[in-house]
């Protein structure tokens, strides 16, 4: 594993050739008129507009409050896959209700949800939480049965049963597939969020996307969109690097 | 090492009209043994003679349809090894010793591990362990807690020749040190004859051969006596007739269609 350093830093710019060079095309596009800023403005004039945003202090108010949604509906949502997942009585209660449930698309629920919880924040938090539950659930289930029964037989014979045998043996043998449910929960969060915001709101980034359209700003427009972009990126980082830390032990993790 | 490990007692049992069923065959017939406490009995038989039904009856992994076994010790004094090791791939060597345990067990661990000779691998994955360095490490976890019956189900089945020898060495000098009762389940001959103080025949359900092996130890593998014995003992394995296969039924895995995905 020793590569020259022009070698690695070649690999490490690799995934951001498309995305730079695709802003570059815009960028010379828009300056060449062939593109109307009433339609897509040039990226410069989205970065001033974020400067203008960042310097008001706007964009961190409605970011904050966009993130706080998100992991508020994704951690009640976790919490109720993990509960269905790990207990065979709550499975058998709950089973086919959420197989059932699980089919109706969130977005389908937003005027039964406006009716119920305003348009505040309930409202964003349910729909949120709605969404992420079935994938966390799904997945977190999956990965319980298919822990080896042998290892659970030999952790039994070990003296381990209610929570020891759930801390020791089927939580950690059914986290990597929980932590793939998590990363595909949290796409969906960012997805039913951005609907739910330039629906029905008075904060958040899509409020500010909508507001923005009200005014004609395309470039704060496009601006949101790129921030929910990277938004999406950072989180699924963030659960990647959970991945790392919390795998060690699977081979696929570990350094060659 | 000996200070963390002191030698427990082996534990005496016998078993009455022992019985066990799966559908219609019977597997064990009303099968009556006594174990005297310490002894290394080896149990062999042709494959799905019941041996393994045995063991796993006497481990409480299941139930017997008949008869009773009394151990003169709780079930916290039995420990079983597996053909496979059934380490715990997201926990250390050590912690996977440790399994079970509670308070200050680290050191123990680390001497359990120190008498398999392991103890400089004591923070690695398991994944990473030779398939005998993992069964030793599943004897280090069954030597943690002091048992007073150790069932072995063929733990050395799948090892390659040269490290089968070593591991009877060490299970040898180990039962010599810790003096617990022993039921080995093997379907080698030699093993049998090189490891037990008795080595036991199932057929048809019952003990078909009991047959005491008073060699003196460490036994050398080309002493006569002992040839003499494993010839007639696989002589007498040879007679039976291939009983037709039997399937404990195991708890079944779900089938992909069974399991509803998501998106």
């Amino acid at each position: 594993m020793s590569q020259s350093l022009p070698v690695r830093t070649g690999r490490a710019l690799l995934p951001w050739l498309v995305p730079l060079s695709l802003v570059l095309a815009w960028q010379a596009a828009a300056q060449a008129g062939l593109i109307s800023h009433r339609v897509l403005p040039a990226p410069l004039e989205v970065l001033k507009a974020g400067a203008a945003l960042t310097e008001s202090g706007d964009i961190w108010s409605n970011l904050k409050i966009s993130f706080w949604r998100v992991a508020v509906g994704f951690v009640i949502g976790l919490a109720l896959g993990l509960a269905t997942g790990v207990s065979r009585l709550a499975e058998g209660a709950l089973d086919t209700t959420v197989q059932m449930l699980r089919n109706i698309p969130p977005l389908a629920l937003i005027p039964l949800v406006i009716l119920w919880f305003g348009i505040d924040e309930g409202a964003k938090v349910f729909l949120v939480a709605f969404g992420t539950v079935f994938p966390v659930y799904l997945n977190t289930y999956l990965g319980i049965r298919s822990i080896d029964p042998a290892l659970i037989e030999m952790a039994k014979s070990y003296g381990l049963s209610g929570f020891g045998l759930f801390r020791h043996v089927l939580l950690p043998g059914a986290l990597p597939s929980i932590l793939m449910g998590a990363r595909f929960a949290l796409g969906i969060a960012w997805i039913i969020l951005i609907v739910a915001e330039t629906i029905s709101s008075t904060s958040g980034i899509g409020y500010m996307a909508m507001n923005a359209r009200e005014f004609l700003q395309t470039d704060v427009v496009v601006l949101s969109i790129l921030l929910y972009a990277l938004l999406g990126k950072a989180t699924d980082m963030a659960a990647r690097a959970l991945e790392r830390a919390s795998l060690r032990w699977h081979p696929s993790y570990q350094a060659a | 090492m000996d200070r963390f490990i002191p030698p427990a007692a082996g534990s005496a049992l016998q078993l009455t009209g022992l019985s066990q069923r799966f559908g219609q065959r019977r597997v064990l017939d009303a099968l009556d043994l006594t174990i005297p406490a310490g002894q290394f009995v080896a149990l062999v038989g042709r494959s799905g003679c019941g041996k393994s039904t045995l063991l796993r009856l006497l481990a409480g992994l299941d139930q017997p349809s008949a008869g009773h076994i009394d151990n003169d010790a709780p079930p916290s004094d039995t420990r079983v090894m597996f053909q496979d090791a059934r380490l715990l791939p997201w926990k250390t060597v050590l912690d996977n010793v440790g399994l079970g345990l509670s308070g200050q067990w680290r050191d123990a661990a680390r001497a359990a591990l120190a008498e398999v000779g392991l103890a400089d691998r004591a923070d690695e994955w398991p994944t990473r362990l030779s398939g005998g360095q993992r069964q030793r490490v599943a004897l280090a976890r069954a030597l943690v807690h002091q048992p007073r019956l150790l069932l072995l189900d063929e733990p050395l089945g799948a090892l390659d020749a040269l490290t089968r020898i070593d591991m009877q060495q060490l299970l040898e000098r180990l039962w010599q040190h810790h003096r617990f009762t022993t039921l080995l389940v093997t379907h080698d001959v030699g093993e049998a004859i090189a490891l037990a103080d008795r080595v036991l025949l199932i057929e048809d359900g019952r003990i078909g051969l009991d047959l005491a092996i008073d060699l003196p130890r460490p036994r050398d593998a080309a002493d006569p006596a002992r040839l003499a014995l494993e010839a007639q003992v696989l002589a007498r394995v040879r007679q039976q007739p291939q009983p037709e296969p039997v399937t404990p039924p195991a708890r079944p895995t779900p089938l992909p269609s069974q399991l509803r995905w998501s998106l």
